[in-house]
């Protein structure tokens, strides 16, 4: 135990500040249709891989690291799509997942924000159209911002969904 | 090696009369050709000798197609290939014999079409609902857009093993699961909260790598081998670029080959510290979370830092790499290595000695020593489990080849000991990578590519953090891709999982998958 104590102590906070210098555009996010300050509290986030390699599973997982500490924002992580502000989904839409996806759209309390993240879920990405899959998940769902990169790093995850809460320069 | 080990088949097999060879490309491999009649008795005699079924995939070659399959002795790697009759082929199955081929055979069927005699299994694998069964889209004369339905339906159908008795009762789960990880289909039997069978049901994030390979070009090909598994970039770009290098006679620089190394092991080091951070906060530890969390941030920093991405994505190319190192990096990844290393000493001292931790990971989804074997199973979760095997050890190839590589091994086969391989094979890594700085080669960092003839063919074989990875490629006119067939070590470890979590109870489930951590997107293509 006092081993724990004294890496806890010496480790200190990494949280680091979020750099909100660079304007969204910069960064190539595109916001449609934000939730606004109606979430500002506390923004519920089902994520769904709709075929994606893994490599934005891995970024979506840095979020919650203590250099980027997402919950610190208010944003969290939830197993149902019905408590559910948003959908975060990564990833071609795989034919074998449309469903599933759906499904999982279809269940979420309105407005339902889609967030798209990552070039594959953006436009196809390097997977693209064909007999397997769908390409981006605008092909099944309206999305409303969309966070690009392959895969977004961290950061840019994080300005992305801000800029969906309507808490970022935009 | 090969060699010998080809010979003792020969001897095992007097009446199918094998002649091995060899073939540049699919170096170190020895290559014998047998009728597609004597493919299970082919089989049958390597299995005689103790040999490993590593992988199996079909060739659609214009005039006939080839079937493959790679069998593994000692470090010595044998290469069957037999023609199959495109109108209507068929092959003996090979899972009687060996478990492993079970779902890649089932794979091969549902692409290609090919029979598989004998197959105890007759479900679809990677088929869904988004195709037909008599339709196989990897076939040549199958269009790339396929004619799927404009929705294409959930797959209800699929039949689930049963299991009798009254206090049974079936939990499914997926292909959404509760957290932020890759979709499959979880199908448990249990009584109570005790989990009698899993069986697991992928696909969903099946892609169509191996039919959208075909008429890339070298550079197009690895952006994709990239991203047949986001956890693997590295490993499954290295295996398709050797693969092509090999086709072409290509002579990769020597400081390409170390930087190779490098970028292989700095990604073993990612994975391998996210997991364990993972295993310990599935089972509530959040500290050791937190801390190898905050270890594996930095590490992904230094590595987009130093060679321009996180993951390393798209750093290789064909005759080399797309990065290099000056002094000043060198100088800071050595002492990144240090730092690491002193940071771990502490925290591996916790997480062997904590109680609590003890108490879920000691004994917890004991893979036996048998079943690994059975199953081929590879990497880390060989290792837990008795296996040795280590491509860069058993079978080096540059740079490992003048690299003394150490490899961890445990016997227990439960989730203790396979965090414990993942925090020896950092500090292997660890010293791999510090021997690799302290020799780089002077020159440079790639050479010309150029692309060899139609028919050429080479094989790639990689020890990635999972374990050994493969890729397959032939090239057609143009220098285009005509074949690739990647296989990723994840294939062994879900029938792992299904016979290491019986007996175990469901709520232990999150800690053992983590602890086998097969990619779904590995092998689902
Ligand atoms: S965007 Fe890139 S990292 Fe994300 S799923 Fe697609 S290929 Fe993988």
């Amino acid at each position: 135990m006092l081993r724990i104590l004294h890496r806890v102590i010496t480790t200190g906070n990494l949280t680091e500040p979020l750099d909100t210098s660079a304007s969204l555009e910069s960064l190539g996010i595109e916001v449609r249709r934000t939730l606004g300050a109606r979430y500002a509290g506390s923004f519920a986030i089902r994520h769904v891989d709709a075929g994606s390699c893994n490599g934005c599973e891995l970024e979506i997982h840095a979020l919650g690291n203590p250099y980027h500490d997402l919950e610190r924002f208010g944003i969290r992580f939830v197993a149902s799509p019905r408590h559910a502000d948003a959908l975060l989904v990564t990833g071609v839409v795989s034919r074998h997942m449309q469903e599933a996806l759906l499904r999982a759209h279809a269940a979420m309390a309105r407005p339902g924000l889609v967030i798209a993240a990552g070039a594959c879920a953006c436009d196809g990405g390097e997977f693209g159209v064909s007999y397997a899959s769908l390409g981006a998940v605008d092909s099944v769902l309206p999305v409303d911002v969309r966070i690009p990169g392959c895969p977004p790093a961290p950061a840019l995850l994080l300005r992305g969904l801000l800029a969906a809460l309507g808490r970022a320069t935009v | 090696m090969a060699q010998a080990f080809a010979e003792r088949l020969r001897t095992a097999l007097p009446a199918v009369a094998l002649t091995p060879r060899t073939e540049s490309g699919l170096m170190p491999a020895m290559v014998v050709t047998v009728a597609a009649d004597d493919w299970a008795a082919l089989g049958s005699a390597a299995h005689g000798l103790g040999a490993r079924w590593s992988a199996c995939w079909v060739d659609p070659e214009p005039d006939h197609w080839r079937a493959w399959v790679l069998y593994e002795l000692g470090g010595a790697y044998v290469l069957a290939q037999a023609a199959l009759d495109p109108r209507a082929p068929r092959l003996p199955s090979l899972t009687p014999v060996f478990a492993a081929a079970d779902r890649p055979e089932r794979a091969i069927r549902d692409l290609l079409g090919v029979v598989f005699e004998d197959h105890p299994d007759a479900r679809r694998w990677l088929r869904h609902q988004a195709w037909r069964a008599e339709v196989h889209p990897l076939q040549p004369g199958q269009p790339l857009a396929g004619a799927p339905p404009a929705r294409t339906p959930a797959d209800v159908g699929y039949a689930f093993r049963k299991i009798a008795g009254e206090a049974v009762h079936e939990v499914a789960v997926g292909p959404i699961h509760a957290g932020t990880i890759e979709p499959g289909h979880f199908r448990f039997a249990a009584v109570g909260e005790q989990a009698l069978t899993l069986e697991t049901r992928l696909g969903y994030t099946h892609r169509g790598i191996e039919k959208i390979a075909v008429g890339r070009d070298a550079a197009g090909l690895l952006r994709l081998a990239a991203r047949v598994s986001g956890d693997s970039t590295v490993t499954h770009a290295w295996a398709a670029c050797m693969a092509m290098e090999r086709a072409a006679g290509c002579a990769v620089p020597p400081r390409a080959l170390a930087l190779r190394g490098l970028l292989a092991e700095r990604e073993r080091v990612a994975n391998h510290l996210g997991d364990v951070g993972a295993i310990a906060g599935d089972v509530g530890f959040s500290f050791a979370q937190m801390q190898f969390g905050a270890l594996r941030e930095r590490w992904q920093r230094r590595s987009a830092e130093r060679f321009g991405h996180r993951l390393l994505m798209d750093t290789l190319c064909a005759g080399g790499v797309r990065t290099d190192l000056d002094l000043e990096g060198t100088q800071a990844l050595l002492q990144d290595h240090a730092r690491l290393r002193a940071e771990l000493a502490p925290l591996t001292a916790i997480l062997l000695d904590h109680p609590s931790l003890e108490d879920r990971l000691v004994g917890a989804g004991v893979l036996s020593a048998a079943d690994a074997r059975t199953l081929g199973c590879l990497g880390y979760l060989g290792r837990a489990s008795g296996l040795t095997f280590d491509l860069r050890r058993d079978a080096p190839y540059p740079p490992y080849d003048r690299l003394p590589v150490r490899v961890p091994l445990y016997d227990s086969g439960d989730v203790a000991a396979r965090m414990r391989v993942r925090l020896d094979e950092i500090g292997v890594a660890l010293e791999l990578m510090d021997a690799l700085l302290a020799a780089l080669p002077a020159g440079p960092t790639s050479t010309h590519w150029e692309a060899p003839p139609a028919g050429a063919r080479g094989l790639g074989l990689v020890e990635g953090w999972r374990g050994e990875t493969l890729a397959f490629v032939r090239f057609g006119a143009d220098g285009r891709v005509a074949r690739y067939a990647p296989r990723d070590a994840s294939v062994f470890a879900w029938p792992a999982l299904e016979r290491l979590l019986p007996g175990n109870i469901i709520p232990d489930f999150p800690v053992c998958n983590k602890s086998v951590n097969g990619a779904y997107a590995g092998c689902d293509l």
